[in-house]
């Protein structure tokens, strides 16, 4: 019987020759991740069980993104604990603000993940990594405690979801548009316990950006983890990172044998999917972006370890480009670290934006998850770019989320209403 | 291990932002975090429930966010076990490693309704449903979890076998 991907980076992490769906195993951890949330957690769990060292500080990130820059006192003492800890246990991947990003944006980008590289964070879009034919999935707290100690987890080896994606998307149609589009098909717990393979045509014709955009989200389906085969754009985006980085240095390729077993396998015609918005209050409530042109909005949300990435702002800008905000509208940008912020200040990006009324932030999660930046009253509605739009998820347990692509956000910013490119004249749109 | 108490009735998809709210995870202590458990989905939970009663809910509770804070405020607020159709995997195994008692048994999970007294035997698998007089058998852990909990959890767990590694 032959493997998929997941399981031969499986079987490497935990020595044997092979695994297969349902093993129990203990894996190797090339990199163990938390965040300014997390983490405090997990250090209290380490040392109330008396480990006083980390397995090796090289491969522990400690990033603190969600309520920073710290938003009130008790979030400035959550950070206060993660930066002793880093300091203490000397941590260098310990990224203060200023040079902090966010982290499932920071964290590949600046090379700090490998092909075949089994990637453990206390943060469930941990799974973002796998665009990177790398195995990464979310935890808790004192999982991440456990794997700081010890350097292995333990995992359950997944059964996996293959998803061919024949065709192209249409103009404006994004790799949010496809996974938004699939969570809608099988559900917010349609690939509970599973990993998410993204295989075809239109999967080969994404940027990487996209890839990190589809693998992010396959938690949102009740995904272990989401992952895309290695292929020339991968080779390219990891020869891109700083010398001397792991992705640069390290990894092994592997990739799906042809009889690999797969639970279940669901193919897409890319080209039939529209401009695809999720309405409140679940991600799988998926509908056609134009449908809900009477959807009005108070706020537009750019940005987040989903959508914050450069070709993201890119897409925002080409949309809101020499255009103004909609009155009614406060569109706010997060970029995912200060590398986007630098790239998009270089090649006109941010001053569009800038220029078309929009708010700039520090890199943060802010808003995503209701932390500061953005926080919604009682009955106002965004459309962003984010993973999630759970009841209260953005502030007031009475405001409403709507996931979207860059496109289709910044045409509502600019309309006032859910609107497609087309909508606000925005041209043709790129062919594929 | 044997709990007794009244159910606290959910639907499907229960998210950890509305079991805990990102606005209150600026802080990790247990008793704050309780205070909020349930805020956005159930806004008389804080104020009803009782220590011992058991939160029932269908499809895929604690869906979302990794935060451990969710088992952690359910814990704190004085549930003594959740009875799921399923869970998503996250919060499974963060209930695991927190100390929350969990137990899959969907038929229970459906037709329990607010307010019925369930008795869950743990050890057993058995879920009672005393006010309708019905009786459940419930999923078991997979042997490997039930060894991480007799071991007294995963830190316990990676300590012996930290202890086992430093010796040979």
């Amino acid at each position: 019987m032959g493997s998929t991907l997941t399981e031969k980076i499986l079987a490497r992490a935990a020595g044997r020759d092979e695994v297969h769906a349902g093993d129990i195993i203990e894996a190797q951890v090339d990199l163990a991740l938390a965040n300014d949330i997390t983490a405090p957690l997990a250090i209290a769990e380490f040392e109330k069980a008396g480990f006083t060292k980390v397995f090796d500080p090289a491969h522990i990130a400690l990033v603190p993104d969600h309520f920073t820059p710290n938003k009130d006192i008790k979030a400035a003492g959550q950070s206060k604990k993660m930066r002793e800890f880093a300091r203490k246990h000397e941590i260098v991947n310990y990224f203060e603000i200023g040079r902090v990003g966010i982290e499932h944006v920071l964290l590949p980008d600046t090379g700090m993940v490998a092909p075949g590289d089994v990637v453990v964070g206390a943060d469930s879009h941990t799974c973002t990594y796998g665009a990177v034919a790398a195995f990464s999935t979310g935890m808790g707290s004192t999982d991440f405690a456990a794997a700081m100690a010890w350097g292995r987890v333990w995992l359950r080896v997944p059964e996996s979801i293959k998803f061919v994606y024949s065709g192209r998307p249409q103009p404006w149609v994004t790799g949010k548009d496809l996974i938004l589009h699939t969570i809608g098909l099988i559900g917010v717990d349609g690939a509970l316990y599973q990993s998410m393979e993204f295989t075809g045509e239109a999967i080969e014709a994404l940027s990487m950006d996209e890839r990190f955009t589809m693998c992010n989200m396959a938690i949102e389906a009740g995904g272990k983890n989401g992952i895309v085969g290695f292929d020339e754009k991968t080779m390219q985006y990891l020869q891109a990172r700083p010398e001397g980085s792991r992705a640069r240095t390290a990894g092994k390729v592997f990739a799906s044998d042809a009889d690999a077993e797969y639970a279940r396998v669901l193919e897409i015609d890319a080209s039939a999917v529209p401009l695809t918005v999720s309405k409140p209050h679940l991600p799988s409530n998926a509908a056609a972006a134009a449908d809900l042109a009477d959807v009005t909005i108070d706020q537009v949300v750019i940005g987040s370890c989903t959508n914050g990435r450069l070709e993201d702002l890119r897409q925002a800008a080409a949309i809101l480009r020499g255009k103004k905000v909609h009155p009614n509208v406060r569109a706010i940008v997060l970029p995912g670290t200060q590398q986007v912020c630098l790239d998009a200040a270089a090649d006109g990006t941010m001053q569009a934006l800038i220029e078309a009324g929009c708010a700039f932030s520090t890199p943060t999660c802010g808003p995503c998850l209701g932390g500061h930046m953005g926080v919604l009253a009682e009955g106002e509605r965004a459309v962003a770019t984010t993973n999630r739009n759970f009841v209260g998820r953005m502030g007031h347990p009475g405001s409403e989320v709507y996931l979207a692509s860059p496109y289709v956000a910044a045409a509502s910013a600019l309309a006032g209403h859910i609107a497609t490119p087309e909508e606000v004249g925005a041209g043709q749109g790129r062919s594929r | 291990m044997i709990f007794e108490g009244a159910v606290h009735k959910y639907g499907r998809d229960v998210d950890t932002d509305v079991i805990i709210p990102a606005r209150y995870l600026n802080t990790s202590d247990p008793a704050e975090l309780a205070e909020h458990c349930m805020e956005d989905i159930d806004a008389e939970f804080v104020t009803s429930v009782q220590p011992g009663d058991i939160i029932v809910a269908h499809e895929n509770f604690g869906c979302g966010s990794s935060r451990e804070h969710a088992p952690v405020a359910i814990k704190a607020s004085g549930i003594s076990v959740v009875v799921a159709a399923s869970f998503a995997r996250i919060f499974y195994r963060n209930a695991i490693n927190t100390g929350l008692p969990i137990v899959v048994c969907p038929e229970a999970a459906r037709e329990a309704q607010a307010g019925d007294r369930l008795r869950v035997d743990l050890a057993a698998g058995a879920v009672e449903n005393l006010t309708q007089g019905k009786k459940y058998g419930a999923e078991a852990f997979p042997p490997f979890m039930q060894e991480l909990i007799d071991r007294g959890g995963l830190l316990e767990y990676v300590k012996s076998q930290l202890a086992e590694g430093s010796r040979s």
